[in-house]
C-alpha cells in the first residue's frame, strides 16, 4: 500500500528547485548552518575512535529489525499494552490522522501541545486538527517558528534553517501573540520570547503529541532525543499522550540503544550527547499522562521493506547528516523535495513510500557525488538506491530512445569506432570557434551556463592505430 | 606486467592527449602498454541514468576485452569506479559474468593507484613549471579512496606551484545528465567551485577525470574573470619541458 501525506511532490524536483535557486537570501542561509553544523559533526565524530566499527554495529541492528519486523512489532505491542498503553495500527497518513484525530475528540480537549517529530509532519497531524477546530502548537523552537510563519519546515532537525535571525525576529513580531515591538535578533531575547509563549501553553494543555526516536519491542518504552527540553514539557504535563511512531522504529532491546545514542546526537547537532532523552514505558500511576496512546503507522514502509536494494532507507534515524553535506541541498532547500524527507535521503525514501507514480523526478536530484552515504551514520548507500530507483522509475521516451541508440553504437566496437570518427569529422567545420558557446535543446540545457570544447582532429584510437 | 590501457569514451573523442601521455607515462618507466581496440564504453552513463539493461552489453564487452590482462588503467576515476564499485553489482546472478568481473575488477586501476600502489612510483622526473590548483573528483575520492595519491605525483614535478582548493572536496556539480536535467542546480554548483578556482590564481585546474574537467573548463571559460585552464594530471605527469 502506498503512502500519504506530506511526502508526495507537487511540482517536479527541477522546478520546484529554479524557483528556491532564485533565492539568495536562502542560499546563503542554507550554506552557514549547513556548514557550521557539517563542521560541529566532523569533530565530534572524529574523537570516537571505532566510529567506523558503530556505523557498522548501527547498520546490521537496523537490517536486523527490517528482517524480522513483524515479529518485533508483535511483541512491542504485547509490552506496551502490558505497561498500561493503547496501541493503534494506521495503513496510511489519513488513518493516522483519524485516529488521533478521534483520540483528541475523547477528551474534549480543543488545544494539544507537540514534540517535534516528523511522523506527525509527515501524516500531517497539524492540518487535521486545524480542521476540526482544535489548535496544535509545536514547541520545539525552530518548528514554532515554522508553524508561526505559516510555512513548512525544510531540514529534518532545523526546521526553519532557511530564515536567518532578523527574519525570525520579523516572524515572532508580527504573528506571536504578546511579542514585544521592540524584540531584538539577539538569540537570547528569541529564544525567551519563545520560553514566555509557550510556558502558557505547556501549563493549560491537557493533551501532548509526540513521536518516538526509538520504541524498544521487549519493554515496550518510547524513547525521544531532544535538544531544548520542551519535548520534555509535553511528555510529562498533559494528562494524555498520544506517540506516532513508523514501524521502523523498533529496536529489539534496551540494550541496541547504546549504539544509537551515540550516533545520532554525533550525526545530528555534532554533539556528543544531546541534552535530553526522554523514555516513557506505558502508564506509571501517579506520574506523568495517565492515558498514553501508540499509534503505529506504515504509510509506505512495508512497501519501501519489499524492496531488496531500496529497504536500507529504512535504516534512517532522521539524523539530517546527509543533508548538511548535499552541495544540491545546499542550493535548493529542503521545500524544493516536496517532502517532509527532503535531502539526499528524502530523494530514496519519499519515491519508495509513495510508489513509483509520484516523486519520480527526486531520485535524479543528485550528481551521485556520495557525501552522503560517508555521512550516513547507519550506512544507507544513498547513490546507490538513488541509481536503483532509477532503473526501476519510469523514462522519458525521447531520453529512452536516444540511450537505446547510443548503447546500440557502443555495445559495438566498429559502430563505436565509426560514431567517434563522425563525431569528430562532423565537428571539423566549428573547429576555429575553439569552444562552442550556444546548442540547440536539448543540449542548451548545458550550454546555458557551460562552454562545449570541441573534439581535436585525431580521436586516441585513430592516433593509435598510427603509431 | 601486462598493462591494458582503457580510454574512456569521453576521453577518446574529446581529449586523446590525456591517453597519450598515460602511454608515453608507462613507457618511460619501461612497461609495454596494450590499448586492445575492442573495448568501448563502460556502460556507466547508462547505468547511472536507469539503463541497466542497455548498459550490460558494455559491461560484458569490458569484462571480456579486459580479462586477460594484469593490469588495466584508465585514466578516470569515474569510469574505475564504475569497473570496481558498480560491476560486481550488476552482475550479480549471472555465474559467468560473476567471475569475470571478480577477475578484472580487482585489477582495473586508476592512473594514480596503478603508478604509486602497483608500481611504486611517485617521481616521475615531470617537468611542469606552473601554478595549479588540484580537484579531487568524487568518485575519486569516495568511492576509490584515492586520497593524497595524485597529489603525491604532483608534488614530485619539478617547478610545479600547488595552491589549495577552497572547499575541495565539494562536488563540482556535472553528475553525467545531473547537469541536464537539473542544470539549474548544477549551475549554482559549478558556479561557485569556479569561484574557488580563480580564488586560487592558479594557472591550471587539475583533476583525474576529463569529465569533471569539461564541466569546470566549460564554466570557466565562460566567467570574464576566469583565467586558470583545465587539465589532466597525467598530462602534467607527462611533460617534460615547459610546455603547457
Amino acid at each position: 500500500m502506498n503512502g500519504t501525506g506530506n511526502i508526495v511532490a507537487l511540482k517536479p524536483f527541477p522546478d520546484a528547485a529554479r524557483l528556491e535557486l532564485d533565492d539568495a537570501q536562502l542560499r546563503a542561509n542554507l550554506r552557514r548552518a549547513t556548514h557550521t553544523i557539517r563542521d560541529k559533526r566532523l569533530r565530534v565524530v572524529g574523537e570516537v575512535d571505532d566510529w567506523e566499527a558503530l556505523r557498522r554495529a548501527g547498520a546490521a541492528i537496523k537490517d536486523d529489525v527490517l528482517a524480522r519486523l513483524p515479529e518485533l512489532l508483535e511483541q512491542f505491542e504485547a509490552s506496551v499494552t502490558r505497561a498500561g498503553a493503547v496501541v493503534h495500527w494506521a495503513r496510511d497518513a489519513d488513518e493516522a490522522c483519524e485516529i488521533v484525530t478521534r483520540l483528541v475528540q475523547e477528551t474534549a480537549a480543543r488545544e494539544v501541545v507537540k514534540v517535534k517529530s516528523m511522523a506527525t509532519q509527515e501524516i500531517g497531524l497539524n492540518e487535521a486538527l486545524e480542521a476540526v477546530g482544535i489548535e496544535a502548537t509545536e514547541t520545539d523552537l525552530a518548528e514554532l517558528i515554522v508553524q508561526l510563519a505559516d510555512d513548512t519546515p525544510s531540514h529534518i532537525l532545523v526546521p526553519a534553517i532557511h530564515y536567518n535571525r532578523s527574519q525570525i525576529r520579523d516572524i515572532f513580531r508580527s504573528r506571536m501573540p504578546g511579542a514585544a515591538a521592540d524584540l531584538t535578533d539577539d538569540p537570547p531575547a528569541l529564544a525567551e520570547a519563545a520560553r514566555k509563549h509557550l510556558r502558557a501553553k505547556f501549563l493549560s494543555a491537557t493533551v501532548g503529541v509526540s513521536g518516538a526516536n526509538f520504541a524498544i519491542a521487549d519493554t515496550g518504552t518510547l524513547v525521544v532525543v531532544e535538544s531544548e527540553g520542551n519535548g520534555r514539557m509535553c511528555l510529562t504535563l498533559p494528562q494524555t499522550l498520544i506517540s506516532v511512531v513508523g514501524i521502523e522504529k523498533i529496536l529489539p532491546t534496551f540494550a541496541e540503544l547504546e549504539v544509537f545514542l551515540q550516533l545520532l546526537p554525533r550525526s545530528s547537532t555534532g554533539e556528543r550527547m544531546n541534552p535530553y532523552t526522554s523514555m516513557w514505558t506505558g502508564v506509571t500511576p501517579g506520574d506523568g499522562p495517565q492515558a498514553t496512546h501508540v499509534v503505529l503507522i506504515d504509510n509506505g514502509r512495508t512497501a519501501t521493506l519489499g524492496d531488496e536494494v531500496g529497504r536500507q532507507a529504512l535504516r534512517c534515524i532522521r539524523c539530517s547528516a546527509c543533508l548538511n553535506v548535499c552541495p544540491v541541498y545546499e542550493r535548493v532547500g529542503g521545500h524544493a523535495y516536496g517532502s517532509v524527507y527532503p535531502g539526499p535521503i528524502g530523494a530514496i525514501l519519499s519515491p519508495q513510500m509513495t510508489g513509483e507514480g509520484a516523486n519520480k523526478t527526486l531520485p535524479y536530484a543528485s550528481s551521485l557525488c556520495g557525501a552522503c552515504f560517508d555521512a550516513c551514520p547507519v550506512r544507507i548507500d544513498i547513490p546507490q538506491v538513488l541509481v536503483h530507483l532509477r532503473q526501476k522509475g519510469p523514462k522519458p521516451p525521447a531520453e529512452r530512445a536516444a540511450f537505446r541508440s547510443l548503447a546500440w553504437i557502443m555495445r559495438d566496437r566498429r559502430r563505436y569506432a565509426a560514431a567517434l570518427r563522425a563525431a569528430r569529422r562532423g565537428s571539423a567545420p566549428l573547429r576555429g570557434f575553439g569552444r562552442l558557446r550556444r546548442l540547440p535543446w536539448p543540449a542548451s540545457a548545458w550550454t546555458d551556463s557551460r562552454d562545449v570544447p570541441l573534439p581535436p582532429k585525431q580521436t586516441f584510437r585513430e592516433w593509435w592505430a598510427k603509431r | 606486467m601486462r598493462i591494458a590501457l582503457f580510454i574512456t569514451c569521453v576521453n577518446d573523442l574529446m581529449y586523446p592527449d590525456t591517453g597519450r601521455a598515460v602511454v608515453s607515462i608507462l613507457e618511460r618507466l619501461g612497461h609495454t602498454v596494450d590499448f586492445p581496440e575492442a573495448q568501448t564504453c563502460c556502460g556507466q552513463m547508462h547505468a547511472n541514468s536507469g539503463y541497466r539493461a542497455e548498459a550490460m552489453p558494455m559491461v560484458r564487452g569490458f569484462v571480456g576485452t579486459f580479462r586477460r590482462y594484469d593490469a588495466v588503467v584508465a585514466p578516470s576515476g569515474s569510469c574505475v569506479a564504475m569497473v570496481r564499485d558498480s560491476y560486481p553489482r550488476l552482475a550479480l546472478g549471472d555465474p559467468d559474468l560473476e567471475r569475470g568481473v571478480a577477475e578484472v575488477a580487482p585489477r582495473t586501476y586508476e592512473l594514480a593507484e596503478l603508478l604509486v600502489d602497483v608500481l611504486g612510483v611517485t617521481d616521475l622526473g615531470a617537468v611542469f613549471p606552473h601554478t595549479v590548483t588540484y580537484h579531487p573528483t568524487c568518485h575519486g575520492l569516495r568511492m576509490l579512496r584515492l586520497g593524497d595519491k595524485p597529489l603525491a605525483l604532483l608534488r614530485a614535478v619539478r617547478g610545479l606551484q600547488l595552491r589549495e582548493l577552497a572547499g575541495a572536496a565539494e562536488c563540482c556539480g556535472f553528475g553525467g545528465t545531473f547537469a541536464v536535467k537539473n542544470a539549474g542546480v548544477s549551475a549554482a554548483m559549478l558556479a561557485d567551485k569556479c569561484g574557488a578556482v580563480d580564488d586560487t590564481g592558479a594557472e591550471y585546474v587539475v583533476a583525474a577525470d576529463n569529465s569533471c574537467l569539461t564541466h569546470i573548463g566549460g564554466g570557466l571559460s565562460r566567467r570574464a574573470t576566469s583565467t586558470a585552464r583545465p587539465i589532466h594530471y597525467a598530462e602534467i605527469l607527462a611533460s617534460t619541458g615547459s610546455a603547457s
